[in-house]
Formats: C-alpha cells, sequence, structure tokens
C-alpha cells in the first residue's frame, strides 16, 4: 500500500487518468489550475489529448462533443468560470451525456478573490443552468476521498448517463494530504450504444434536446429524465454521521466545514456537551431522510458552510420545521476553526 | 430504364420543415452526396447548429449531434479529437457562426482542427424570424433593421472567409452561391475539395455558401435568386478566398 503526498487537485487529474479519462478540455483559472497543467504533460503520455480551450464556454462544449463519442472526458474550473458553462451544462444534462466536472469554490460573487469558498452551493445541487435537470454532486472532505470520489464520479457518469460534478472548496484542492491512489480495477464498463462512432453496420445515432414536434416531447424527456433522477436518488445517497445518536445539536457541513466542525464537535464533548455531525458525500441526491430521521423537539441542527447560507435551506427543508435550524459561516475566503465552531456549539446549547 | 438521379444514400426519407425557396434542402443534398461520392458515410459524425437547419439530423442518414448556438466548432473539436481520422464538420448558419459562435469558429480554426465547416451565408436570422445577422448587407431591411442595416450604427457585414484567411492553420475557404446550377455545381466541387482536404488530415476547412431565404426577404423564390445574383454576390463575391492544399 503506496501513499504519495499530493494536492487535491493532482489528486483529480491523477485519478481521472487512471478511471480512463483521456480527454480534458479546459481553461485557466485560480484555484485549479494545477488540474490542466498536470494533464497538460500527463494525458499525451497516458495517449490522451489535453486542449486549452479559449473559454469555458468552448470547453464545456468540448467536453460535449467528446462524451458524444463515448469517452471518458473531463473539464475542470473554479466559480466564475464554472457560471460560464452552465448552458453546455444544461445541454450535456439534457442529451444525457457521461462525463465529469469539477468546480474548485473561490470567494464570490463576481470575480470575488480566489480564496476558499462554498458559495456555489446553489448552483451545483439546484441545476445552474436553465430547465429541470440535476446533476450528481459529490462533496469529499480530504484529498484522499477527492481521489476515491473521481474514480466515482466516472463511473457514476457513465452507470447513469449523467455529468458529475465534483464541489471542493480551494482549501481542499491545494492542501497536500498522503493518498493511496484508486486502482485502476474500480473502472465499471458501460455498453454506450447510443454513441456517435459512425453509422457502421448499425441506423445512425442522434444526440439531440430539441423536440420541436407538436406532441408533448420535451414533457415526455422531463419525465423520463425524473424517472432517472429518481433512480439516482433511490439508490445514491451517500452521508457520514458522526456521534449522531445522543447528540443534542447536530451540525450538518460538508469538505472543509465538515472536517472542521468535527473537531469542534469533539471540544464540544470533552465540555459535556453533546454535539453530532451529518456530512453529505453526495450533494445532490441530498441525504433529506437521515436529517429528518434526527429532528425532533429539544434537538437544534447547525449548518456550518463557507458561503452566506446556502445549505442551510436543504437542512431547512429536510428537518420541515421539526427543530431549530440555524447557519454559521460567511463567504468570501472565511474557512472556520474547530474553536469558533465549538464557541457556536455552545452559544446555541 | 437506366436511373439518372436518385436520392443520395447519406440522406433519409423524411420530408423537410424547409420554406418554399430555401436554399437549405439544396445544402444538405449537396453535403449528402459528396459524402456518397467519398464514401465515409460509416465515419461521418456531423454537427448541426441552432437555426433554421437545427432539424438537419432528421434529413442525413448518418451520425449528427446538436450543439448550443454557436457552439458547433467546439463540440467538433471535442469529437475530432477523439477520432481523428473519422469526418467531422459543422453545418451553420451565419448568426450561430459568426455572432454568437464567433469566438468558437476562430478559435477552432486558428487550432487548425481538421474539420470542414459548411456555412451557410443567407444574411438573416431565419428561425427567429428575419432580425438583422452579422451578414445582412448595407441598407438590407429586416425584422431588427426596419430602416435597412445602416453600417454607422450596426456596422459592417462580415466576410467570414476573408477574416479567417490569414490564420495559418486555415487551409481552404471557398465561397459559393446556389443562386444557378452552374453554381450550384461548382458548390459541390468546392464541397467535395474540401472534404478531401480533410480525408488528407491538412487541416481547417470551411465552404461559404450564399443561400435565399425568401420568407424572411419578403421576396419569392426567383426574386431571392436574383437577389443573391444581383446584390449579395457583389458584397460576398465569390470564388476561393484560401487554397493551401
Amino acid at each position: 500500500m503506496t501513499k504519495i503526498l499530493i494536492k487535491g487537485n493532482i489528486a483529480i487529474a491523477e485519478s481521472a487518468v487512471i478511471a480512463g479519462c483521456r480527454y480534458y478540455f479546459g481553461y485557466p483559472i485560480t484555484p485549479q489550475n494545477e488540474i490542466p497543467m498536470y494533464l497538460s504533460g500527463r494525458l499525451p503520455e497516458a495517449g490522451g489529448v489535453f486542449v486549452q480551450a479559449e473559454s469555458e464556454l468552448a470547453a464545456i462544449n468540448m467536453v460535449f462533443g467528446a462524451a458524444a463519442t463515448g469517452a471518458r472526458v473531463m473539464t475542470t474550473t473554479s466559480s466564475p468560470g464554472y457560471s460560464l458553462m452552465q448552458e453546455g451544462i444544461s445541454y450535456i444534462a439534457a442529451a444525457e451525456l457521461p462525463c465529469v466536472l469539477a468546480n474548485i469554490m473561490r470567494g464570490g460573487p463576481g470575480l470575488g478573490n480566489i480564496a476558499p469558498a462554498q458559495a456555489d452551493y446553489f448552483q451545483a445541487v439546484k441545476g445552474g443552468g436553465h430547465g429541470d435537470y440535476r446533476l450528481i454532486v459529490l462533496a469529499p472532505q480530504s484529498v484522499q476521498e477527492t481521489a476515491d470520489l473521481t474514480m466515482e464520479a466516472f463511473n457514476l457518469a457513465d452507470r447513469y448517463r449523467n455529468p458529475v460534478l465534483l464541489l471542493l472548496d480551494g482549501l481542499l484542492a491545494l492542501m497536500s494530504e498522503p493518498v493511496e491512489l484508486p486502482k485502476p480495477d474500480r473502472i465499471e464498463k458501460y455498453p454506450k450504444e447510443w454513441a456517435l462512432t459512425g453509422a457502421k453496420g448499425r441506423s445512425r445515432n442522434v444526440i439531440r434536446t430539441l423536440w420541436l414536434n407538436p406532441d408533448d416531447r420535451v414533457t415526455k424527456h422531463n419525465c423520463h429524465l425524473l424517472e432517472k433522477y429518481d433512480r439516482i436518488r433511490n439508490e445514491l445517497i451517500k452521508y457520514e454521521t458522526y456521534k449522531t445518536e445522543d447528540a443534542d445539536l447536530i451540525i450538518v457541513a460538508y469538505g472543509t466545514s465538515a472536517r472542521v466542525s468535527r473537531t469542534g464537535i469533539d471540544l464540544a464533548r470533552q465540555a459535556g456537551i453533546k454535539a453530532g455531525l451529518i456530512r453529505p458525500v453526495t450533494l445532490w441526491p441530498f441525504p433529506e431522510k437521515v436529517i429528518r430521521d434526527a429532528a425532533g423537539p429539544g434537538k437544534k441542527f447547525l449548518s456550518v458552510e463557507m458561503s452566506m447560507g446556502q445549505l442551510v435551506e436543504d437542512v431547512r427543508l429536510a428537518v420541515n420545521g421539526k427543530s431549530e435550524v440555524h447557519h454559521f459561516g460567511i463567504g468570501g475566503g472565511w474557512v472556520p476553526t474547530e474553536v469558533e465552531v465549538f464557541e457556536k456549539i455552545k452559544e446555541l446549547v | 430504364m437506366a436511373i439518372v438521379f436518385k436520392k443520395p444514400r447519406s440522406m433519409t426519407d423524411t420530408h423537410m420543415h424547409y420554406c418554399p425557396g430555401c436554399g437549405h434542402g439544396v445544402a444538405h443534398r449537396l453535403v449528402a452526396e459528396v459524402i456518397d461520392e467519398l464514401n465515409v458515410r460509416e465515419e461521418t459524425i456531423a454537427v448541426a447548429p441552432v437555426g433554421c437547419a437545427v432539424l438537419a439530423y432528421d434529413y442525413w442518414d448518418f451520425d449528427v449531434t446538436e450543439s448550443a448556438h454557436g457552439r458547433a466548432p467546439a463540440v467538433a473539436t471535442g469529437i475530432k479529437r477523439v477520432f481523428p481520422d473519422k469526418v467531422v464538420f459543422t453545418y451553420q448558419g451565419d448568426g450561430d457562426l459568426i455572432s454568437i459562435g464567433g469566438n468558437e469558429l476562430l478559435h477552432c480554426a486558428n487550432r487548425g482542427e481538421n474539420i470542414t465547416v459548411v456555412f451557410i451565408n443567407n444574411t438573416v436570422y431565419g428561425m427567429t424570424g428575419g432580425q438583422m445577422a452579422p451578414t445582412t448587407l448595407p441598407g438590407q431591411k429586416t425584422t431588427t433593421t426596419p430602416l435597412g442595416r445602416d453600417p454607422a450604427t450596426e456596422g459592417h457585414p462580415i466576410r467570414v472567409c476573408e477574416l479567417l484567411s490569414s490564420i495559418p492553420g486555415v487551409k481552404y475557404l471557398e465561397r459559393v452561391s446556389l443562386d444557378k446550377t452552374a453554381n450550384i455545381i461548382k458548390a459541390r466541387k468546392a464541397l467535395m475539395k474540401a472534404f478531401q482536404a480533410q480525408l488528407d488530415k491538412k487541416g481547417f476547412s470551411l465552404v461559404e455558401m450564399l443561400t435565399p431565404c425568401p420568407t424572411n426577404w419578403g421576396m419569392n423564390a426567383h426574386e431571392s435568386l436574383k437577389f443573391i445574383s444581383n446584390d449579395v454576390i457583389k458584397y460576398f463575391p465569390t470564388g476561393v478566398i484560401k487554397d493551401e492544399l
């Protein structure tokens, strides 16, 4: 079992290569630049293709094209760039093309700054572009989990014919940790009879998102997508709980916020306060039930997030009025410390 | 009795939705004939635009994908980088190609992507109702230039072939017109040359076709062909703009 010391960004890049991704299209933006810089050398070496696109808009559409051939393909970006990709992501979701995306979140809105943040949560889990669609959204909290979820992202994309988004704050992407990279035997293969490969020995394949027929094709397509999203909801929800059984206060947090909150909970426990953690690993589908089941009179919920309050809205929906729900966090570069989390817990209990 | 004329293998039996007198039907057929003649139907992947020709995939009997408005050259790049040996082409109108998609076109050409662009220039936005296009002629009336295009405020029409001609990765550019039979035959030859260039891995090629849009020009089919011959060609001269094959 060999471990190597790498950053979150490199974990995404190398795990993608191990997962069989041979095509990467991207545009420079901080703090995800190490991914394209790494892959510009690594992919040609692995027999793949790296293209620096002229914009995020072009990058996501190159991803559309490569995904349409059935190849494993990825792009990565950071918040403002991810906004620019929304048009393409809507088309990719509509056309049900498998691909992997990563948004390394920085401060916003606007150009914001390049400090870590978690303020693109709404954009990630509620759609982002136009129309009714969903991405599978994975939120690691360590470099090891980033590597593992990158491998899984490619498998899930192919399994469900759906774009999968890795959502990381900039801290996680730039932090180095010892990692055991995923093994290629974890690659899952799915038939791609829909792919554009040239109509040789079969009738033509067409990839389209427009249905102008005077019948109800778009509504039918939306119902088909919903069926798939329901299947994903049933099969895929992932989360981790920590000391929730007897907790009077439950923190809901993901990524760096979750990791820091866990230590804050340990401090609270040492002070005799019963606090616990629910950490969604899939932000969509959201682990609603475990939150709902934990809610009840006398229990309090606290969303710790590096934003002005986005995840907290989904926690409120899940709790559905059965418990108080609080928010702790600021967007734009603030990262919680365990002491701050502990103080907030004390204030609420 | 010998068959002297028939539907190309690369076309389906679907009825076209295009208006009477529209140039897309002829352009689609020319592309299909060339694909057949080069015997590459089973190796072809086309990228359809947003605009009247978005439904091209209903009429061509080979693999086709749709793309977002203007993004066809980026989508084609993604396909071609996976399959460098397949025939990849985009089919785009003027608004798609050089208004909303100008950047994707420019950089696709500059990378010298070994693809072919079939550019349909009818000087207006067709599907959305005859608005001004980047190629609308000076003085030409459209639904968003009711007094005629005024270059002082709306700029001059963009000559795409001339614009692209200085880019080293661009190897073949020709402007043709579908206004009369002799020119349609020339258009077919230009397409043959462009697709052959791709097969020979020469680099980026583009064929611009001047086509009629009688509906949005407010003309009948005959008048619209005359309009090309008398007016459109004056601003957009036909011929080979660049040939480095």
